[in-house]
């Protein structure tokens, strides 16, 4: 069985390197996902030490089908830093990810602390400041997206970098579960789908994240964003795409990947 | 050239007895290697004849094969229409009858009533959606007379577009004030949410999905009736209604659908 430092280097170094690395989990064969998180905060500190900011947190694995492929009953979750935000229309660097897919989301933005265990969604509901839509770039450190569930978790929940949306709104005004979306690459939908297909409704997301990282001292604290999880099942996207996410309420939300041609 | 011993007119009596014995059967690809997509619209046609005999009544037309992926699957880019008559009506909280269909599948669609007549060639999308009264949500019960729904586009053509059953939801909403391409629905299988789609999924759009029906049937000499039902297409991959499910289409802004097995 690995250390879960040299575990943390590894995929440090994936960044660094731009090379995505070789599964981790055949050799933490037997190792529970505490130590995959471990390894996941030990890349934070990593990361929080160089000067980044966590900013908030990212559920992965929010649809049934997706846990079942993973073979996990549990959604799971990573750490979103400073570095990760994009504005909307402004080219994301090429470079900036290795093997990126997209989610369409949307986002939570808290107006109070959120401490857990013990959370209810009425505790939950009473934290969210405001609501905006929002695409996620899921990425994978490890080569050809060949992860299992320890190693999705101990690479930050296959997190990549995200766009919120320009036009928030007040939860209390939606209904989050049957809220359409329309995911559109360059141009053509390639999926469509609603709230609901977020774990029940997005809120259950949020409760989750709360009761699950208490335990782990991660704090859900005042302006974190929360992604809760994708609406659609996540595209692969090339450099030189633009993604459009429609969301009923919410307008479009845009994230364009810079070109060849751009450079 | 018919090398083939099939006819449209054999074609619908065994597709009819079929559905009326509830024994499928294999794919005619084989038995009839060039049945025509015009040949089996004649096969679609001269089975209502069958069930117009017995006192079945058009109450309108359902669409086929009208998301991208579906059309993939069988290879062609655009969708099929077949009818609906009163004996597909299911009421609401009626059971899915089991032993009438072969394997039921449920499917969430958008609904038309249309309030004018709309008749092909050359109909629009926005004159489409302009002859239409009410939109509601519907789930409609497909039953496939093929094994596994194993069938190319001709034998489900000539199938009346896997035709089963379908019911109507309980809000009636003018279209002018509802975005159909973000009308989204929550697929619920024993309350656990599977699946979820916007109106998007149905050929970019369900009026887009209208006007193709309108102009399509415009070819063969039918207009589309005012007052006629149109379902517009599956939003979702089709659940199986195994026995004891019970599957609900939750609608953003047109309530919720629910048929039990």
């Amino acid at each position: 069985m690995s250390d879960v430092q040299e575990a943390a280097d590894r995929l440090l170094a994936a960044y660094r390197d731009r090379a995505p690395i070789p599964p981790l989990t055949p050799d933490f064969a037997g190792a529970g996902l505490d130590a995959a998180y471990r390894i996941q905060q030990a890349q934070v500190a990593a990361w929080v030490a160089a000067g980044d900011v966590v900013k908030g947190h990212k559920v992965g694995l929010a649809a049934q089908a997706i846990q079942r492929q993973m073979g996990v009953n549990q959604p799971d979750f990573g750490h979103l830093t400073a570095s990760m935000f994009h504005l909307e229309h402004a080219p994301i660097p090429r470079g900036t990810f290795l093997q990126p897919r997209v989610e369409p989301e949307i986002a939570f933005i808290l107006g109070r602390p959120l401490r857990g265990p013990g959370v209810t969604l009425a505790e939950a509901a009473r934290a969210v400041d405001f609501v905006v839509g929002a695409l996620e770039f899921v990425d994978s450190r490890i080569a050809d997206w060949q992860i299992g569930i320890f190693d999705t978790v101990a690479d930050n929940a296959s997190s990549g970098g995200v766009v919120l949306g320009s036009r928030p709104r007040r939860l209390e005004e939606l209904d989050l579960r049957t809220i359409g979306c329309n995911l559109t690459i360059n141009g053509e939908v390639v999926a469509t789908g609603a709230g609901g297909a977020v774990l029940g409704s997005p809120l259950n997301s949020l409760v989750w994240l709360a009761n699950t990282v208490g335990p782990l001292g991660v704090r859900l604290e005042p302006g974190h964003v929360v992604l809760p999880g994708s609406m659609t099942r996540a595209f692969d996207v090339t450099p030189g795409s633009t993604i459009e996410a429609r969301i009923a309420g919410f307008g479009t939300v845009t994230a364009v990947l810079q070109g060849e041609a751009d450079e | 050239m018919n090398n083939s011993s099939w006819t449209p007119a054999s074609v619908a009596e065994t597709l009819v007895r079929a559905a009326d014995t509830a024994q499928p059967r294999s794919s005619f690809a084989e038995e009839w290697p060039d049945f025509t997509e015009a040949e089996a619209y004649r096969a679609q046609d001269l089975a209502l004849v069958i069930r117009r005999a017995r006192g079945e009544r058009v109450v309108g037309i359902k669409l086929g094969v009208t998301s991208r992926a579906k059309q993939r699957q069988v290879n062609v880019d655009t969708p099929n229409v077949a009818w609906l008559t009163d004996a597909m009506l299911l009421p609401a909280g009626e059971p899915v009858p089991a032993g009438e269909l072969i394997h039921p599948r449920a499917e969430p669609e958008i609904a038309f009533r249309l309030g004018r007549t709309l008749r092909g060639p050359g109909v629009t999308a926005a004159e489409a959606l302009a002859a239409v009264d009410r939109v509601f949500g519907a789930i409609e019960i497909i039953d496939s007379r093929f094994s596994g729904y194993a069938f190319t586009m001709t034998d489900v053509t000539a199938d009346n577009a896997s035709s089963g059953r379908f019911v109507t939801g309980p809000v009636h909403l003018p279209t002018d004030t509802l975005d159909l391409s973000l009308e989204a629905v929550l697929v619920g299988v024993d309350g656990e949410i599977v699946d979820s789609a916007t109106g998007a999924a149905v050929y970019g759009h369900p009026a887009e999905a209208l006007a193709f029906a309108a102009n399509k049937l415009g070819e063969r000499g039918h207009a589309l009736e005012a007052g006629w039902i149109v379902l517009t297409g599956g939003m979702t991959d089709a659940v199986p209604m195994t026995p004891g499910r019970h599957v609900t289409a939750e609608f953003t802004h047109l309530g919720s659908v629910t048929v039990r097995a």
